[in-house]
């Protein structure tokens, strides 16, 4: 994936993002302070705003700038993590004028150890990571048998729905949700969720 | 003397945590980045890094966060400004702004105030 592919790539997260704002937002409101989807959609959209000023840059500036814009705009918990996700991303990907899988899964390593630290959360919190881990591990096995991004990608998506799947059944430990104990179990955790359309978005375009 | 800046999703909480120190430490420099730029709730980079910038000095900074995106956001501004002396302390956030700023004001030093903020939390209110 070279800039071309990737920043038609985030224009069509942002899109997404856009489309998805009520229903995230609306999942926010049960267990969180109700702001997921429209703070996410309020980054993605200054990241747009953004994306033709790096058409000449390499991908991982583009990444980085994305996580820069994020941080700055988003206002909410996903601003940071989001934010050092892609940040992480750029940086593992340095140098390349063209992403292949393993630059990816490299990248997507550093972006969920990043979160990780930010968060100072883990796997089984009711967090984004409950999807971004078991996704990252699907891909991996998938592309070392397979060698072929799109079986790795499909295998990933799987795993980040199964994931958002599980953080129903689990009661909530970090972030705003965590307050709420027992009473958060029974709904999906909005980050796992947002998560598993931005991968679904990159799948669809490799 | 040390700077504090109140990082809240608030805007309102943390102007009040600000006016409710100055009411005994009136000479520290304190500032509040309080809610997004339209004034919503929620925590904004920009305005911790300006709220830094307005009561900085080498004697430093101390933040006082209040929960989730404020901490992991302040976290950030201090990442982009390594050359700064900032620190962020890990107490309750009205009771570590009455307490930093009288400490600060008595001339104490910002790890001599960073040390007392981090009992803060320990203190009992019913006992």
């Amino acid at each position: 994936m070279n800039t071309e592919q990737l920043i038609a790539v985030i224009h069509q997260i942002a899109e997404k993002i856009e489309a998805e704002k009520a229903f995230l937002t609306e999942l926010d409101n049960v267990i969180g302070d109700g702001d997921h989807g429209i703070n996410l959609a309020r980054g993605f959209g200054e990241v747009e705003k953004k994306l033709d000023s790096l058409k000449d840059k390499e991908p991982g500036d583009v990444l980085k700038s994305v996580g820069m814009t994020l941080v700055s705009t988003v206002g909410g918990a996903s601003g940071p993590l989001y934010g050092t996700g892609f940040m992480k991303l750029g940086g593992a990907v340095r140098g390349k004028d063209s992403l292949t899988v393993p630059d990816f899964l490299a990248g997507f390593q550093q972006a969920i150890e990043g979160i990780m630290q930010r968060g100072r959360s883990t796997k089984g919190e009711k967090t984004m990571l409950d999807a971004m881990i078991p996704a990252k591990e699907a891909m991996e096995s998938t592309w070392n048998a397979t060698q072929d991004p799109k079986a790795a990608f499909a295998a990933g998506i799987a795993a980040a729905k199964e994931g958002v799947a599980f953080t129903k059944t689990i009661a909530a430990t970090k972030g705003r949700a965590s307050y709420l104990g027992e009473r958060s179990i029974g709904h999906q955790d909005p980050g796992a969720t947002s998560f598993t359309m931005l991968l679904e978005i990159v799948g669809g375009a490799v | 003397m040390v700077g504090f800046v109140i990082v809240s999703h608030s805007a309102k909480l943390a102007e009040g945590v600000v006016d409710l120190a100055r009411m005994m430490a009136k000479e520290v420099p304190i500032a509040a980045a309080g809610g997004l730029e339209d004034g919503g709730f929620g925590t904004s980079f920009e305005k911790i890094q300006r709220a830094v910038e307005q009561v900085y000095s080498d004697d430093g900074v101390i933040l006082l966060m209040d929960m989730g995106s404020a901490v992991m956001t302040a976290e950030m501004v201090l990442e982009s400004m390594e050359d700064k002396k900032l620190h962020m302390a890990d107490c309750p956030i009205v009771e570590g702004a009455v307490s930093g700023t009288l400490s600060a004001e008595a001339g104490s030093t910002l790890e001599e105030i960073l040390e007392d903020l981090a009992e803060t939390g320990t203190m009992k209110k019913l006992s």
